[in-house]
């Protein structure tokens, strides 16, 4: 995906419109950024004129016209200075624009993402999500930026120097405008020939990283095995090939500047002679001659800049059209007009006929009925990666059910209002995410008003008050991204935490498989326990401590719910459930 | 910085050559307004078509010969600049490789990964562009002012007033609005965060019902990030107003000086015209400068962080033979260091003479780098050939930490480790870890074959003997199942597979190379519970002369080992059989109660 940069058209004008659709909030902005454009390249163009003028007065000895030179001058001054305002203006106006723009489409995007339902973000990579929210739209401003700044005043620039110079002489004019074009055929000779090589050199750096990322990564692994060896000729052998491509593209690449300066050298040759001539024959003055060579120079500037430009400006709308892509799919349905809030739930929970899958052609859940009674326990149990987490996201309404429907003490939950639907379960997942910020604040994610007093009392029947406790700022200590100076243990405690100061009625727990603290999981599964009194919990559940206390075990596999019943009812089954059980005792 | 240029030492000839004819190329720019000037004067005033047309060859021809030295000077600097990077990243990576543990635990694999990659691009470019612009920039500014010199010594002195207050907006401007940028940047990665974390927590953030709060916080980051953007956007906005006042200023005042001395009769009118041009003519190439100038403090940023890699020693060296030579001379080029003659043997029974222990721990303490207390204090325990050992603890309480002593990835802070009656410091690290097999917490695998995958345990493993691993290790059904054989393509780091078919494959590559030890370290925990029975039997039937480590937080995987070793907080708290322990271990018997139940507790008590 991000190796596409080129669009084809349709989507390319479909993009440049939504972009232009973000400008217009900005038109009067970009008009006056036109406005001062036009006017600093205009006085841009003045200058030489004027320069050319004040040599016209320096003729030779005794024949300096000082008084008309003072004047010219000083015009040159104040143009000179004005200039540099409207530049300095239009620059300021330009970057405004941009990062505005840039700004509402960030911020628009952002809004599209916690509109968008779970299953677009489940199946696409969280890094691929924010690398299009953080690079492409960075990428897309640089572009804007560039465009606004150079892209307007090349062409006037190009336009306006063509006019004076016409203005001046026609035929030199001529010279000039033949010339040029040799630059864009060698520029765009050269660029053909680069852009292969320097695809060639990508893809050995491709090859390069991913070796090193794989090796390096996992340094301790072949280190353990001796590899190191065996890993340097591979990374020799790319290594050779890298540099091979990466002499060509480096020196292809380095051969425009030299070769398009070489041809203004031409350009500036040409003038000069041609120039020269006219001004024997009279119909030019040295002055003329002068403003002429000036233009010469900066005449092929501009077209250099503008391909620049072009390239910038397309690799922006592919960025942008990523970005607006994104914002197009699909956001949740709205929740019906007529959804009323739940409250005052008593733990009711009834699963009537539900089927549903994530892929169309393969069905998940099938034909599934269960009814809950307040209070009781249900384990969800079978191998890891059998699906139990589908359960949990058509509970809380992550996902909705294809057909069949799960109701609430008699309230489909589609008919209730997603809110409500959500307060009344407490989640914690095995994934323990923390927010950076403090503890505290982590702590009163669900309650954010509630009192410190209210915290801590959360925290001491989590268990874990006493951790906290000893952290080096207590309940203020910052969290850091991911919770990196928290053991998984302790985040475990924190999302328990969490749930428990706000005590819903309903529960939906993942205990954690391993690589938690023995230490830890005791007190965790104390505080399972003590969360659990009296509310209806879902639990995925590894302890056969807690399947057994279950009132209901769903056993599942590869998707499906096979059975359902209680620990003795199974166990007298001997399907599924009974091996799995059994093999706890087999070992050894 | 002295590491670059002895690396750079090795292709003297490119990287003096480079320089060199880039200022060649230079020294005929600056000759081309003295020429235009001659035009004018010369031929325009002698009314001398001929001569004209003879000065227009010339500038032609200067440009081609401008053209040839500048592709040669190309040439060379990308030449010294690839070559160069090629070796530094080459020894880079055989440092990286022979580092220890300890080493790779303080900086990081994914900061080294960035070293090898994005730092070392970021150095080649930049001694591209110095060889190609450092010497040329400054040359052509200086150049043009001695030109001036050469045409009229008062209009010259304008250069030398305009020149350094040029340097001094131009310089000044980068150097304020560069740490400016740094913010920017650093505001932009607080946006990347509040993105990511969102991402991450979506569940509980709908659970909570907090998404307006959290868009809320985003769009205060980003407003902040706009402000940063638009202050140092004005800042930076101000260089090409600024300069191109002083370069016109300058201008007058040429034309004005100039004006005198004609009237003098000192200089002529065409004169004036170069002095003009050679003034346009410094700006461009101060621009350039500045430019280099981010361009190189980049590189070099860059480059002193590689240099701190490669000043980093590997702690641990081997025992048996010799230290190796230091790495790192640029003679080696691209080729391969042949490696010091290591005895391949590994199987090594001999030192078994004095007692019958295959592995023997005496009082050994440990302290990881730069940690404040001990991971491990005072562990004793000594295990025969052919035992299983299981050891249990909690996160921290230094499980991984006491496996990872026995093949030598860490050396103890005091006591000793000793492998069939030899202390591991002993041995040759290849002659010592040849002898083990290891299974690391997190299943690795890597780009390749199946083959090739489990040929990491032994060179010259049969396809009978991997096939013999796969089986032990309950990988033979799914291998079976997808129906290619050893030739079944794994993904960069096996991303087709599952992790529990990734953690078995990891067990089969550690069983390939029959290693007399075998450590797994937590590497059943994606398994159900009936794979990982049935993998535990296996191991128990096949492998009788191999001692077993077993690492979990399972209870249930452990119960059955000859010995176990309870670990709280860096110390032995038991060690038994589950029994023993049982009645011994208050800790073990709490854990046991946590994950068995009550009646199976009670009756693997009796």
């Amino acid at each position: 995906m991000a190796g596409k940069k080129t669009l084809d058209k349709n989507t390319s004008i479909k993009t440049l419109k939504q972009v232009l659709g973000y400008i217009k909030r900005y038109r009067l902005a970009v008009a006056v950024s036109i406005l001062l454009a036009t006017i600093t390249v205009a006085l841009t163009l003045y200058v030489p004129v004027l320069i050319g003028q004040a040599v016209d007065h320096i003729l030779g000895p005794g024949q300096v016209d000082y008084e008309s030179l003072i004047r010219i001058l000083t015009r040159i001054g104040i143009v000179v200075l004005l200039t540099a305002a409207a530049q300095w203006l239009m620059n300021h106006i330009n970057n405004v624009i941009t990062y505005r723009v840039v700004k509402d489409i960030r911020t628009r995007a952002f809004n599209h993402l916690e509109q968008l339902p779970l299953s677009y973000l489940d199946s696409h990579p969280t890094g691929d999500l924010v690398s299009r929210i953080i690079a492409d739209i960075d990428q897309f401003s640089e572009g804007l930026l560039m465009g606004f700044t150079q892209l307007f005043t090349g062409v006037m620039t190009i336009a306006g120097t063509l006019l004076f110079m016409l203005s001046i002489n026609p035929l030199i004019t001529l010279v000039v405008v033949v010339i040029t074009p040799v630059s864009f055929l060698v520029a765009s000779f050269i660029a053909k020939r680069t852009f292969a090589m320097f695809k060639k050199q990508s893809e050995a750096r491709g090859e390069l990283t991913s070796l090193i990322d794989e090796n390096l990564g996992n340094l301790k692994v072949v280190q353990a095995f001796g590899h190191q060896e065996e890993a340097e000729k591979q990374l020799a052998e790319i290594n050779r090939r890298l540099a091979d491509c990466s002499l060509r593209a480096t020196f292809f690449s380095s051969i425009t500047n030299p070769a398009t300066r070489f041809v203004n050298g031409l350009v500036y040759a040409g003038v000069g002679t041609a120039g020269a001539y006219g001004v024997i024959r009279g119909f030019l003055t040295v002055g003329q001659l002068s403003s002429f060579l000036n233009y010469a120079n900066q005449y092929t500037k501009p077209f250099n800049e503008i391909s620049g430009v072009v390239t910038e400006l397309q690799n922006a709308l592919a960025s942008a059209s990523r970005v607006f892509r994104l914002m197009e799919e699909p956001a949740i349905p709205e929740e019906a007009p007529d959804a009323c809030a739940l409250h005052e739930v008593e733990g009711q929970v009834a699963l009537e006929h539900v089927n549903f899958s994530y892929v169309p052609d393969v069905k998940l859940i099938e034909n599934f009925s269960l009814n809950v009674k307040p209070g009781q326990r249900i384990a969800l149990v079978g191998p890891t990666g059998c699906g139990k987490t589908t359960v949990i996201n058509l509970l809380m309404r992550f996902y909705d059910v294809d057909s069949g429907s799960i109701s609430i003490d008699g309230h489909d939950i589609r008919n209730v209002t997603r809110k409500s639907l959500r307060t009344s379960y407490g989640m914690v997942l095995q994934e323990t995410w923390l927010k950076s910020g403090t503890i505290r604040e982590n702590i009163a994610y669900g309650r954010p008003e509630a009192s410190l007093e209210e915290v801590v009392q959360a925290a001491k029947e989590a268990h874990a008050h006493s951790f906290i406790k000893r952290m080096p700022n207590g309940y203020d200590t910052v969290i850091t991204e991911d919770g990196g100076n928290l053991s998984q243990g302790q985040k475990q405690l924190l999302c328990i935490a969490r749930v428990m100061l706000c005590l819903p009625p309903m529960l939906i727990l993942d205990e954690a498989t391993s690589s938690i603290d023995t230490r830890t999981e005791i007190r965790i599964q104390k505080a399972f326990a003590k969360m659990m009194e009296g509310r209806t919990s879902f639990i995925v559940a590894h302890r056969l401590s807690t399947i057994r206390e279950a009132d209901v075990i769903l056993v599942m596999k590869d998707g499906h719910i096979i059975e359902q019943g209680t620990h003795e009812s199974l166990l007298e089954k001997g399907g599924f459930y009974s091996e799995l059980y059994n093999s706890q005792f087999a070992a050894g | 910085m002295k590491r670059l240029l002895r690396y750079l030492s090795g292709y003297k000839l490119e990287s003096i050559m480079g320089p060199l004819f880039k200022m060649l190329e230079a020294s005929f720019e600056l000759f081309v307004p003295l020429v235009v000037a001659s035009m004018i004067d010369t031929g325009i005033r002698n009314g001398d078509t001929g001569y004209i047309l003879r000065m227009g060859g010339l500038l032609i021809l200067l440009g081609i010969v401008g053209l040839s030295c500048s592709l040669t000077a190309q040439y060379f600097a990308a030449k010294a600049s690839v070559l160069t990077a090629a070796c530094l990243r080459n020894d880079l990576f055989s440092h990286i490789a022979r580092l220890s543990y300890t080493e790779i635990d303080t900086i990081g694999t994914s900061t080294l990964i960035t070293r090898m990659t994005s730092d070392l691009n970021q150095v080649q470019t930049g001694i591209n562009m110095v060889l190609r612009l450092f010497l040329r920039s400054p040359f052509v500014v200086f150049g043009a002012m001695v030109m001036a010199f050469t045409v009229n010594r008062k209009a010259a002195m304008t250069f030398v007033v305009v020149i350094p207050l040029l340097s001094v907006v131009v310089f000044g401007i980068l150097l304020i609005s560069m740490p400016l940028y740094k913010k920017v940047q650093k505001q932009l990665d607080q946006v990347m965060l509040a993105t990511r974390e969102n991402l991450l927590g979506v569940r509980v953030i709908r659970a909570f019902n907090r998404q307006k709060s959290e868009t809320s916080r985003f769009e205060e980051e980003n407003g902040l990030l706009v402000q940063f953007q638009v202050f140092v956007g004005k800042i930076a906005a101000l260089l090409n107003p600024v300069t191109y006042i002083l370069i016109n200023l300058a201008t007058v005042a040429v034309i004005w000086i100039g004006a005198a001395q004609v009237d003098g009769g000192i200089i002529t009118q065409g004169r004036v015209v170069a002095l003009v041009n050679y003034m346009s003519q410094i700006l461009v190439e101060l621009i350039k400068l500045a430019n280099l100038i981010i361009i190189i403090s980049k590189s070099v940023a860059c480059m002193n962080r590689v240099d701190a890699v490669f000043q980093m020693e590997p702690s641990i060296r081997d025992g048996a033979e010799p230290q190796r030579e230091g790495f790192g001379a640029p003679e080696a080029g691209l080729g391969q260091k042949e490696k010091a003659g290591a005895p391949e043997t590994g199987s090594g029974q001999n030192g078994s003479a004095g007692n019958s222990f295959k592995v023997e721990f005496r009082d050994v303490s440990f302290l990881y780098a730069g940690a404040k207390e001990e991971s491990l204090s005072h562990i004793d325990f000594s295990v025969k050939k052919g035992e299983t050992v299981g050891i249990i603890g909690g996160t921290g309480s230094g499980k991984t930490t006491v496996v990872n002593l026995i093949p030598r990835f860490y050396d103890t802070a005091s006591g000793h480790v000793l492998v069939d009656g030899k202390e591991v410091r002993e041995y040759s690290l290849e002659q010592l870890r040849g002898k083990i097999g290891v299974v690391p917490q997190k299943a690795v695998l890597f780009k390749g074959t199946l083959r090739e995958n489990m040929q990491w345990g032994r060179k010259d493993a049969s396809d009978e003997e991997i096939y013999r691993a796969l089986d032990i290790a309950q990988a033979r059904e799914f291998v079976d199942s997808k129906k290619k054989g050893l030739n079944l393509y794994i993904d960069q780091g096996g991303r087709n597979l599952s992790g529990g078919q990734k953690q078995r494959l990891t067990i089969a590559r550690a069983l390939v190379r029959r290693p007399e030890i075998l450590i797994l370290d937590d590497s059943s925990s994606a398994l159900d519970f009936a794979t990982d029975a049935k993998l535990r039997r296996a191991l128990k039937e096949s492998t009788d002369d191999m001692t077993v480590f077993l690492v979990s937080q399972r209870a249930a995987a452990i119960k059955h080992a000859d010995q176990i070793l309870v670990l709280d907080d860096g110390e032995l708290a038991g060690r038994g059989t589950h029994r023993e322990l049982l009645n011994t271990c208050p800790l073990y018997r709490e854990i046991c109660l946590s994950q068995l139940s009550k009646e199976e507790v009670e009756q693997d008590g009796r």
